[in-house]
């Protein structure tokens, strides 16, 4: 598989249907690599043209305003709104809610104007017109899964159903956890927290919410995010059941269960 | 003698008209000691927040019993406040029910609606002191409501459950003295609830009764001139700075967070200068501090905010941080706002200006292990009955420490740092971003 940079369509002189913003997790983080890959991998299956920015590609500043860091933010949002209009950008997917946000809510009154879409509200476009198509009796069909709301793209953007819709065409037997949508617990990832440890307190944001979704007795945890994904995953080793319970991007599950 | 009562009635209304009316004056001052902020959207989206958000309390409902019996205490003590203007009317003028022949029939089928919803606030406040005080729910006992705001909390049920009894006390024994045929009570008929209390006054001689009936209407109307004084002083304020907090309630995703034009100016004439206007003469001017480290630094929106809070507690109960047991409570950040915003109205009081007193909201008040505990999920946002951020105040005072004092943890700083030398927040190489395009097969 060849995925192009906007730099090649540059110089074909064309355009993509949309950009694929990989963010720095699905960049850099091993993990997170795999979530980029499923996403990739579906939008090449289903013939969607798309782009990546690769090496011109930088952080949206996200942690850096997120911490109190306004200096570095206008930094960063100053560069990636030079790179994105220069290359005439309008539509851009993200499977990162962070980026999304920032993207959508805040890089316009710093004259970045894009549709926004996050990955999972693409999936599930993508379904609803026939154009991706999943597996009679898929790898997930009747299975138990849990589905956990990160605050950015829940509490953030109100987009809670797209990502359920998803797991509903994968025919998953959903099992929602007590505190979901609008009173998601966070998985103590946001505001910067990803980049350092937890103040003291009793116990981690994430065990207490992975314990969350362990109870629910789910096979696989299915988040939307790559903070979440990370959060939830050491959450769960924490409480030795790696071996029983995937903790798993809507992506990752979309792909194992394509046509 | 009745001239007497008359003075002596508009004397207590006066004072606490003008009592009242200087205190909401200087929380106005203080308000708008914030900086501006400036409010975009259609207002008509504004007062459907206002009718769905103060006036129909729909956060309440997340909560189904709260919310019921909030609802009751709500509308009874809003209703009943028609019956305020009977009582004050007959108090200037020296009358006693002044609206029954006007009213007729109708009169006393009123006043039973008016007791039905007196009772019911006194029920549902006689529960809430239960669940304050018996059952203990966590979010009502937690730390920062120890002292003086439990005892505001309970001052205001108790003050409410002694008002409604006093209500129905006078009615009850106006109720027998029409049955004795006294002067000047005006024979009315039986009203509901107090007509069921009235037997307990029975065998009561028509001096005793009159004693009984005029001292509670005395102490009701001054309890509730008292109570009215007690509202600025106390969280009890959100049952008027609801409304205006509901409607200016941000319209936007909650995801957002205000923009600084004047960083975003500064980052944009670094990197083209040519746009940069020319420096004013003497720049008059002061550069306006980065974040928020006191709360003249805080949007006025924020300090009517802090004016606001009920102290419920239901966004410290959902707060990530709080529940994991770190010191940050979102319930706090919003008394300490207000109590540091009381101590600097004090000072201007004072001092005729604001004069520096060493202390500030963020240290003094508010610690950086808190500000820096939270993950800026927006549950409290989402939570709060009565559109209050405590989000808002936090990445302020966050920037103020990072911006102003480079206050902030190592790993945050490592953070940085990676984000300014490798354009992402850990320690890769810029060459490697696109490295996992080569292991796709
Ligand atoms: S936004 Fe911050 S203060 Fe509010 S609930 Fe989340 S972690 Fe707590
Ligand atoms: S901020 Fe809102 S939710 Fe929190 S204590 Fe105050 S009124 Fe209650």
């Amino acid at each position: 598989m060849h995925i192009k940079s906007m730099a090649e369509y540059m110089a074909e002189g064309t355009q993509p249907e949309v950009l694929f913003w990989v963010g720095c997790a699905g960049s850099f983080d091993q993990r997170a690599q795999k979530i980029t890959k499923a996403f990739a991998t579906i939008l090449d299956k289903v013939g969607v043209s798309f782009a990546i920015l690769g090496k011109e590609e930088m952080c949206t500043g996200d942690p850096a305003r997120r911490s109190g860091n306004e200096f570095l933010f206008q930094m960063m949002a100053y560069n990636n709104i030079q790179v994105l209009n220069g290359y005439g950008i309008k539509k851009i997917v993200t499977a990162c809610p962070h980026c999304f946000n920032i993207f959508k809510n805040e890089y316009p009154a710093l004259g970045g104007t894009y549709e926004v879409i996050h990955h999972t509200t693409f999936l599930q476009s993508l379904i609803n017109d026939g154009r991706l198509v999943l597996k009679e009796g898929g790898t997930f069909k009747g299975r138990k899964i849990t589905y956990h709301d990160s605050c950015y793209l829940g509490r953030g953007n109100g987009v809670y159903e797209a990502p359920r819709a998803v797991l509903e065409a994968l025919d998953v037997e959903l099992i929602e956890m007590k505190r979901c949508k609008t009173n998601g617990l966070c998985c103590g990832a946001g505001g910067a927290q990803m980049f350092k440890e937890d103040e003291p307190g009793k116990t981690r944001i994430n065990f207490e919410r992975s314990d969350e979704a362990l109870e629910t007795g789910a096979s696989v945890i299915a988040a939307n995010c790559p903070f979440c994904t990370t959060m939830l995953i050491d959450g769960v080793k924490n409480k030795e059941q790696e071996d029983k319970v995937q903790v798993l991007d809507i992506a990752e599950m979309v792909v194992q269960s394509l046509a | 003698m009745h001239i007497l009562q008359q003075i002596f009635f508009l004397l207590i209304l006066g004072a606490a008209s003008f009592l009242f009316y200087k205190k909401i004056r200087a929380i106005r001052r203080n308000i708008f000691l914030g900086r501006p902020k400036t409010f975009e959207g259609d207002p008509a989206e504004r007062w459907r927040n206002v009718v769905l958000l103060a006036l129909g309390q729909k956060k309440m409902f997340k909560r189904i019993t709260p919310a019921v019996l909030h609802f009751f205490v709500y509308a009874g003590f809003v209703i009943i406040n028609i019956e305020m203007l009977e009582i004050i009317l007959d108090g200037i003028l020296g009358t006693h029910r002044l609206f029954a022949p006007f009213l007729g029939a109708l009169y006393p089928v009123l006043i039973s609606c008016f007791e039905i919803l007196a009772a019911t606030v006194l029920i549902a406040c006689a529960i809430f002191l239960v669940r304050r005080n018996v059952l203990k729910l966590k979010r009502l006992v937690q730390g920062e409501l120890n002292g003086w705001p439990k005892t505001d909390a309970n001052l205001i049920l108790a003050t409410e459950i002694i008002l409604m009894s006093l209500l129905l006390i006078l009615n009850a024994t106006d109720l027998q003295l029409q049955n004795l045929g006294a002067e000047h009570y005006t024979q009315t008929g039986s009203y509901l609830v107090s007509g069921l209390i009235a037997p307990l006054f029975k065998g009561m001689s028509v001096g005793s009764l009159i004693a009984v009936e005029r001292v509670a209407w005395w102490l009701h109307i001054i309890g509730v001139l008292a109570f009215l004084n007690y509202l600025p002083y106390s969280k009890h304020l959100h049952i008027v700075l609801a409304f205006p907090n509901a409607y200016y309630a941000p319209l936007k995703p909650q995801g957002e967070m205000q923009n600084m034009p004047a960083v975003q100016n500064e980052v944009l004439y670094m990197m083209q200068p040519e746009l940069a206007p020319p420096p004013a003469e003497g720049d008059p001017t002061a550069p306006q501090r980065f974040g928020a480290k006191d709360v003249m630094d805080l949007s006025w929106k924020s300090l009517m905010d802090a004016y606001s809070c009920t102290e419920c507690g239901r966004c410290t109960a959902v707060c990530p941080a709080n529940i994991t047991g770190k010191k940050l409570s979102p319930r706090k950040i919003m008394m300490d706002t207000r109590d540091r915003l009381e101590e600097v109205g004090k000072n201007i009081d004072l001092n005729g200006s604001f004069t520096d007193d060493g202390k500030s909201l963020v240290h003094d008040y508010i610690t950086s292990e808190e500000l820096r505990a939270c993950t800026t999920c927006n549950a409290c946002v989402e939570a709060c009955p009565v559109s209050i951020s405590p989000l808002d105040i936090i990445v302020e005072a966050r920037r103020y420490l990072v911006m102003e004092e480079s206050n902030s943890p190592q790993e945050w700083n490592m953070m940085f740092g990676n984000i300014e030398n490798n354009m992402a927040p850990w320690k890769f190489s810029p060459d490697e971003r696109d490295k996992w395009v080569e292991e796709l097969v």
